[in-house]
């Protein structure tokens, strides 16, 4: 082969440049085969390092670029647009990654020299390999899946119908809301959350462009960007939507009563077959097979007796559909900490200790009681009350990270508290953090008005007294970090703010979706600054408390960045396809139909006229199962071939006079 | 199971009966214990006061002289637990001190290589080990009739815990329930009994033992549970003097857990050394027991839906 490659060695500034010798890599680079010119630049993804790669190509007929740098999740692009700007294909470009891989995690600046030479000769060895590709472009499938119907969800199914597209939001619970239905009021303007939430709910269910799929699922995906197909189930909700009329009867004949752990968070009651709450949407009751009767004893149907629409399906199954969908938004949202993991502090043990969500119950107007600020015992007010700060978070016995909203949910239960009982509260905390409009303000006015603030992590509640006026109370133990003591502080009502973590089956949905999760499980996304949206997998993308704690208002935010991005694709009509693909050399191919059954995403299809295995490249999602398994070796994979992948270990493993350790 | 056993000095004196229930079990469950030969004092709380690397020689010794054939060393009492334990993770965090260590003991012809041992406590041993199951079959009188509250003390949870939360640990509390018992929720199960204070500073000893029993008193208990020699003696021999000066009237058999082990699994009182306790354990055992009432503890049913669930 006859090429003139270029290479190009980023410092990164002291990222790369501080750790690695990029002159001696320089140095050495220029001795190998078909090594046309070296460079080395501070930062090559700048405007000036773009432009030297231009002209080079362009003056010094380079046919071949490789750029040492960093990721190419974070400027392949860049580079390779570059390239086609001097008019080279783009896929002769080819970024090593010498920073997060080698610099970044670098014992010492030796070791990483030498292993920056190796990584580099390998990708120069590769590149030699690199073929022309005009990747394939395919129209883009309008609808859009949206998964979770919380206010992240409803927010960006809105803003997508509202320009005129179809979307199937997917909901696991019977109605939509998620956790902000549960909520009375939000920060820091104390406004009332139903207010905000309720509307858009219903303009969900009123908007022709949006299917809603309650008590559903989704079981598979299938496909990639511009063309998903989604398989979804759908539970029973054994109530008929379309026949039931909102009469209520059948939840005030069931003679099956639970405590309310779902919308109501374990406080108060329901009925086997109930309104998810009062404002639910859409609005028919739910049955609870695991609570009902009928279902536990074969007798009861009561509500199927009395409701008078017929609405009632106790034979109702589940339903599967296929959905063909262009683009995804995740927006699952979270789960509370479990507070009772933290047993010294009593939830689950004594009655008076409440989780803030529990809390949230109390003081709704419409909830179990009334909106009345109660001990356990529903009549007796507190006189003091608790608030436990940081549970489960900041404490590396359960989640590292801050919560974010917990310092202010905090304070708004103590304001609401202070002005409905005038009781005195004591907050426990760490630090005190209220970043956002109006939240520093909010925790002045709460000092003003006398709410207690004592810094310290609270050892534990007791019901042990020491002294008489401890008895007949619940006793904080803290360290006052303030005066450095410890105190004990009596109090009625314990209210813990539990810490926002990612719901238990993060990993499979991560899974489902071709989605990683991060180091604290929740989603990640495709980079924290730049795309905080996007995710790895092109089309799906990510919104909401399901990537890490935030607000209402970050939530929104994030919904609507999702909704645009989506409708950006929507309004390009085609995406290019990701040329890594297998393709199945037809000439050689025998037929023997191993390949077919491996595929995971099912894009292999056998022509039994010509008695060979096809690849639907729109299908394939590039995982290499089948390269690996075909007996004949007649599967290639773009960007991985064989040549590719052989040149590439050769380079590797070229050494150097003296050195056999490739610096790995 | 083969373990080598520490068995501490207490073991031989006050606590004589901690040590005698602990092998009538361990037999019963077949639990093989070989203590280790010629071991000696751990060290306590007083020899780390004055010379820290003395302590931990002293400590050592006993780690060097174990047969080599054991891995995991077991001990009864909590501050030898916690010493043994200390031990053995300084010299295997700071080898410069372990060098020193067996520096110091290479006078008596003697090493330890860190990281040889396991060092465990019983209750960890019969909890994980043995297990529940195991430990349910062996049950042929259970002590339903026994509303305990489980103590564990400082130094069995602290600084780390293998029974759950060092403020709220709950292992003796599935113990207790396999052999029939009522384990209570009883805040100051983590507590610090007082140490030696009832000898030093008698005032603050006394409050100390005075919260630790009123409390038990507050959640109904019967009997007291424990799993340090430490912890029973105060609980157990300071219970007159905390009544006399309080004015209250607490007569709390003070049992280790091993001895309602071998209650439960049908054991005679004198094979369990029921009879050796300041308060004669024994005989307060049976008046409490007499006196059961099985009307149950208060607490549950609120109003508003409760939020009680299983501790595990």
């Amino acid at each position: 082969m006859n090429q003139r490659i270029g290479v190009y060695l980023c410092r990164c500034g002291a990222n790369i440049g501080g750790v690695i010798d990029v002159s001696a890599v320089a140095e050495y680079v220029r001795s190998l085969d078909g090594v046309a010119i070296v460079r080395e630049n501070g930062f090559m993804c700048s405007e000036s390092g773009q432009e030297l790669l231009v002209n080079d190509i362009k003056d010094h007929g380079l046919d071949r670029v490789v750029v040492a740098a960093c990721s190419p999740h974070l400027h392949e692009e860049t580079f390779r647009m570059a390239a086609v700007r001097a008019g080279l294909n783009p896929f002769l470009v080819v970024v090593c990654n010498v920073r997060e891989q080698i610099a970044w995690i670098a014992d010492s600046g030796q070791a990483a020299s030498v292993r920056a030479q190796s990584q580099v000769a390998a990708t120069v060895a590769r590149v030699g390999y690199q073929r022309e590709i005009v990747p394939e472009r395919v129209p883009v499938n309008p609808a859009t899946l949206v998964v979770g119907g919380g206010i992240a969800g409803i927010e960006a199914a809105l803003r997508i119908a509202s320009a005129g597209y179809g979307v199937y939001l997917v909901e696991q619970g019977p109605s939509l809301g998620g956790h902000m239905a549960q909520l009375d009021t939000t920060f820091p303007a104390l406004e009332c959350g139903a207010c905000i939430l309720t509307p858009r709910m219903s303009a969900v269910a009123h908007h022709p462009g949006i299917t809603l799929l309650t008590m559903s699922e989704v079981e598979a995906v299938a496909g990639g960007i511009g063309n998903f197909t989604v398989r979804v189930r759908t539970n029973p909700r054994s109530v008929s939507p379309e026949l039931c009329n909102g009469c209520g009867i059948c939840e005030e004949k069931c003679p099956k009563r639970v405590v309310d752990t779902g919308h109501n968070a374990g406080l108060g009651n329901r009925k086997a077959i109930h309104f998810p709450f009062a404002q639910a949407v859409p609005f028919v009751p739910v049955l609870e097979r695991s609570d009902c009767l009928y279902f536990s004893t074969g007798k009861c149907r009561l509500c199927e007796k009395f409701c008078p629409t017929g609405a009632i399906d106790l034979k109702e199954k589940e339903v599967f559909r296929e959905i063909g969908v262009g683009q995804i938004i995740i927006a699952t949202g979270y789960s509370l900490f479990n507070a009772a993991r933290i047993s010294q502090y009593g939830y689950g043990r004594f009655a008076d200790v409440f989780s803030a969500l529990e809390m949230e119950r109390m003081l709704s107007s419409i909830g179990p009681t009334g909106g009345k600020v109660v001990r356990r015992d529903g009549i007796t007010q507190p006189k003091r009350v608790a608030i436990i700060h940081c549970v489960g978070s900041r404490d590396r016995n359960y989640h590292e990270y801050c919560s974010k909203v917990c310092c202010m949910y905090s304070l708004k239960f103590a304001r609401q508290i202070m002005e409905k009982t005038g009781a005195e509260v004591f907050n426990f905390y760490i630090d005190i953090r209220t970043p956002g409009k109006g939240c520093e303000e909010f925790y002045h006015q709460l000092q003003e008005k006398g709410g207690y603030f004592i810094r310290g992590r609270v050892a534990m509640v007791m019901e042990a007294a020491f002294t008489v006026t401890e008895e007949g109370h619940l006793i904080v133990q803290v360290e006052d970090t303030m005066i450095g003591r410890t105190r004990r502080i009596p109090v009625d009502m314990v209210i813990l703010s539990p810490a926002m973590e990612p719901r238990g089956d993060a990993v499979q949905l991560a899974t489902k979706f071709g989605l990683s999760c991060d180091v604290n499980g929740f989603l990640s996304e495709a980079h924290a600054k730049v795309s905080p949206v996007a995710t790895m997998n092109p089309g799906v993308l990510i919104a909401g408390c399901c990537q890490g704690p935030k607000d209402i208002a970050e939530t929104v935010a994030q919904a609507g960045a999702a909704a645009g991005q989506v409708l950006a694709t929507i309004a390009r009509g085609e995406v290019v396809i990701d040329p890594v693909r297998a393709t199945i050399d037809a000439d050689h191919c025998c037929g023997c139909r191993i390949c077919n059954d491996l595929c995971p995403c099912q894009a292999i299809t056998y022509d039994g006229e010509r008695k060979i295995s096809k690849i639907i490249t729109l299908l394939c999602c590039g995982c290499g199962t089948c390269v690996a398994a075909c007996p004949s070796g007649v599967i290639d994979m773009g960007q991985f071939t064989g040549d590719q992948v052989v040149a590439e270990i050769e380079g590797l493993l070229r050494t150097r006079s003296g050195d056999t350790t490739h610096g790995i | 199971m083969k373990y080598a056993y520490y068995p501490g000095c207490s073991s031989e004196t006050l606590s004589s009966g901690y040590e005698v229930s602990l092998q009538a079990v361990s037999h019963l469950l077949g639990l093989e214990l070989v203590t280790i030969p010629d071991w000696n004092c751990c060290g306590a709380t007083e020899y780390m006061a004055v010379s820290r690397l003395a302590s931990y020689a002293v400590a050592a010794r006993n780690l060097a002289l174990v047969p080599e054939d054991c891995h995991t060393v077991v001990a009864s009492c909590s501050a030898c637990f916690l010493n043994l334990k200390r031990v053995e993770v300084v010299m295997t965090d700071y080898p410069e001190v372990g060098e020193k260590v067996n520096e110091a003991m290479a006078a008596g012809g003697l090493s330890y290589g860190p990281g040889r041992l396991q060092i465990r406590h019983i209750l960890d041993v019969f909890l994980r080990d043995i297990g529940l199951e195991h430990i349910q079959e062996q049950v042929t009188k259970p002590l339903s009739d026994l509303q305990v509250a489980p103590y564990y003390g400082c130094m069995l949870v602290r600084p780390t815990s293998c029974f759950g939360q060092p403020e709220y640990p709950v292992g003796m509390d599935t113990l207790l329930g396999a052999l029939g018992a009522v384990p209570l929720d009883f805040s100051l199960r983590g507590y610090c009994c007082g140490g030696h204070l009832p000898q030093i500073k008698a005032d603050t000893g006394f409050e100390i033992i005075h919260r630790i029993l009123n409390n038990a008193e507050k959640e109904g208990a019967n009997c007291i549970a424990v799993a340090c020699p430490v912890c029973q003696l105060n609980l157990d021999l300071y219970q007159r003097d905390v009544n006399l000066r309080y004015g209250t009237n607490f007569e709390f058999p003070v049992l280790f857990f091993t001895q309602l082990m071998g209650l439960a699994f049908g054991l005679k009182e004198e094979e369990l050394g029921l009879d050796l306790e300041a308060m004669t354990g024994g005989r307060l055992l049976g008046e409490a027991r007499s006196q059961h009432d099985t009307s149950g503890y208060p607490g549950d049913g609120e109003a508003l839906g409760g939020n009680r669930e299983e501790i595990s």
